[in-house]
């Protein structure tokens, strides 16, 4: 198969629905399905730079993701009962709310993703077994810590006026929150690839996601640059949580681990160390998701896991995965 | 004249594997020297010890007087040594010009006359500098291979059977390459072409079941009938 096949897979599973949904519905899904998939993007880049460069399962990663929504989800709280930056009908305020809120969302996760990093997964270089029981062990401890700190039950997020309720576009009703996940999502991406495409630290990156032990015999030190890489990652895990919060309007403790689930299959879907192809996996996710919700409610978790291996059937590699 | 490295009874293991048994090579500096040996004699485990992919168990191994067993592989690197592994280990989806820059650890005007020199050597790496790695064929990816470990000042290059899986006429041009480049460099040479290795070594050591057996001038293992029958089966 060509290096195109992969976007016209997505195409296909794009405009196929058509077929079955009315046009204005299938917008509304459409928007909705992107900025999920953008969601779970966030989520699964960090992830399959991690898996690709060290060869690292981080379970920890939807830990760091729930502690993301909560960081951001407490500064935003903070913020607006002081000033009242969320309620308040200017957009200077909403939309420095939510600058503040994604920053601490982002140090709070680096800071984690450095620890976890060092004390959790160092140790275990190289034993997959050890990887999925000690950072599983490290999922479960940071979640308790969230109901210790913050409480076992549902909370609600303020959200921003300016981000709430949606836009009303030919009749078409456009939610402000996805096309602002969809906005971000789409930069993260930009940057990433400029960041991986055009600096000597990405080149070094790619190349040792190829092959980690040409890299360090070529005398780059590659545990420098991974703890790097993982920082990276939960930062871009911890701003995903917080834009899931701010899309559901809601934060629970467990929020991450769902999402994990899907940024997984993203990454085996799209090829692990791919940023491009978690990009692809994770809208191909986002979109066939929302379609056969609408569609067949029942089948909707399903038909991620059917996509996954109908993928893996022609593709064992995944979309773009070079094959090791 | 001090030994460049030194290599001193050195046991290695692979899992629960002994597969070095206590090998102990002196490498003089300006020579080429190379290990031989079947297949599984412990040549390769050798070189990646030396470069500390693999540490030993027991033994030292000595740059420059200077124990260097414990050191991971990028710091043994950032010593002066490169590497060209079995199988070239080039970065496939990379272009020819990434892999330089990535192998290329000190952009200074030595490293680009070394370059400049390198691509004089091997015309098609400029050629095709904008390819990706991977798409280049056999002989081209082990002169890139080659061409990376090079690009800095190393004072030592370990390579690990160049002539592998290459056409004759390739491994002419890669004899009349290495033979160039060892007028820069010190040079530890694993090759089962005898005929190559003769033409480029100055010494040799024979490993045989993770031991070094047998040590001298190339020139006398080339007069030596039984002993190359004996270990290399020739």
């Amino acid at each position: 198969m060509s290096r195109r096949a992969p976007l016209l897979v997505t195409l296909v599973a794009f405009l196929l629905p058509l077929l079955w949904i009315e046009p204005r519905t299938y917008l509304t899904l459409t928007v909705a399905g992107l900025a999920m998939g953008m969601l779970i993007f966030l989520v699964a880049s960090g992830l399959t730079l991690i898996f690709g460069l060290m060869d690292v399962l981080n379970f920890a990663h939807g830990a760091l993701f729930s502690w993301g929504a909560y960081a951001g989800f407490t500064a935003a709280v903070l913020l607006n009962q002081r000033w009242g930056w969320a309620a308040a009908p200017s957009v200077a305020a909403n939309v420095s709310l939510l600058v503040i809120a994604l920053a601490a969302a982002a140090a709070v996760t680096v800071g984690l993703g450095i620890l976890v990093e060092r004390v959790i997964v160092r140790p275990v270089y190289g034993q997959h077994l050890f990887q999925i029981l000690i950072t599983l062990g490290a999922t479960i401890v940071l979640e308790e810590l969230i109901r210790i700190v913050w409480g076992p039950n549902d909370q609600v997020v303020p959200v921003p006026a300016t981000f709430q309720g949606s836009w009303d576009i030919a009749d078409i009703v456009v939610l402000k929150i996805p096309v602002l996940a969809i906005v971000l999502g789409a930069a993260v991406y930009a940057g990433m690839l400029g960041l991986l495409n055009r600096t000597r630290v990405g080149l070094i990156v790619r190349a040792g996601v190829e092959n980690n032990e040409m890299v360090q015999v070529m005398g780059h030190n590659i545990y420098r640059y991974f703890t790097g890489v993982f920082a990276a990652g939960s930062a871009l895990a911890g701003a995903g949580g917080l834009m899931w919060a701010l899309f559901s309007q809601s934060v629970r403790p467990a929020m991450g681990g769902e999402q994990l689930i899907f940024a997984f299959i993203v990454v085996i879907i799209g090829g692990l160390g791919s940023v491009t192809g978690s990009l692809v996996g994770a809208l191909l996710v986002g979109l066939s998701y929302n379609y056969v919700a609408f569609l067949v409610p029942k089948a909707a978790i399903g038909v991620t896991m059917g996509l996954m291996v109908l993928i893996l059937l022609f593709r064992p590699a995944g979309l773009y995965g070079a094959a090791r | 004249m001090t030994d460049l490295l030194e290599v001193e009874d050195v046991h290695t293991y692979i899992g629960q594997h002994h597969i070095l048994q206590g090998v102990s090579l002196r490498i003089r500096p300006d020579a080429v020297t190379v290990l031989l040996g079947r297949n599984g004699a412990g040549k390769t485990t050798t070189m990646r010890t030396i470069m500390g992919v693999l540490h030993p168990r027991r033994g030292a191994v000595r740059f420059d007087g200077r124990p260097i067993h414990a050191l991971p592989p990028f710091a043994v690197a950032r010593l002066g040594i490169g590497y060209v592994p079995e199988g070239q280990g080039i970065f496939a989806t990379l272009t020819v010009e990434e892999n330089l820059r990535v192998a290329t650890l000190a952009d200074s005007a030595e490293s680009r006359e070394r370059l400049r020199r390198i691509v004089e050597l091997f015309p098609d790496l400029d050629r095709f500098r904008h390819a990706r790695a991977g798409t280049l064929s056999g002989g081209q990816k082990q002169m890139l291979s080659i061409a990376r470990a090079f690009v800095n000042p190393t004072r030592l290059l370990l390579i690990d059977e160049p002539s592998k899986g290459l056409a004759p006429i390739v491994v002419e041009h890669l004899v009349e390459a290495l033979r160039a480049m060892k007028r820069h460099s010190t040079v530890v040479l694993v090759e089962q072409n005898f005929a190559m290795a003769s033409a480029l070594a100055d010494e040799y050591y024979l490993i045989d079941d993770g031991r070094t057996v047998h040590a001298g001038a190339m020139a006398a293992l080339v007069a030596d009938h039984a002993l190359k029958r004996k270990y290399l089966g020739l």
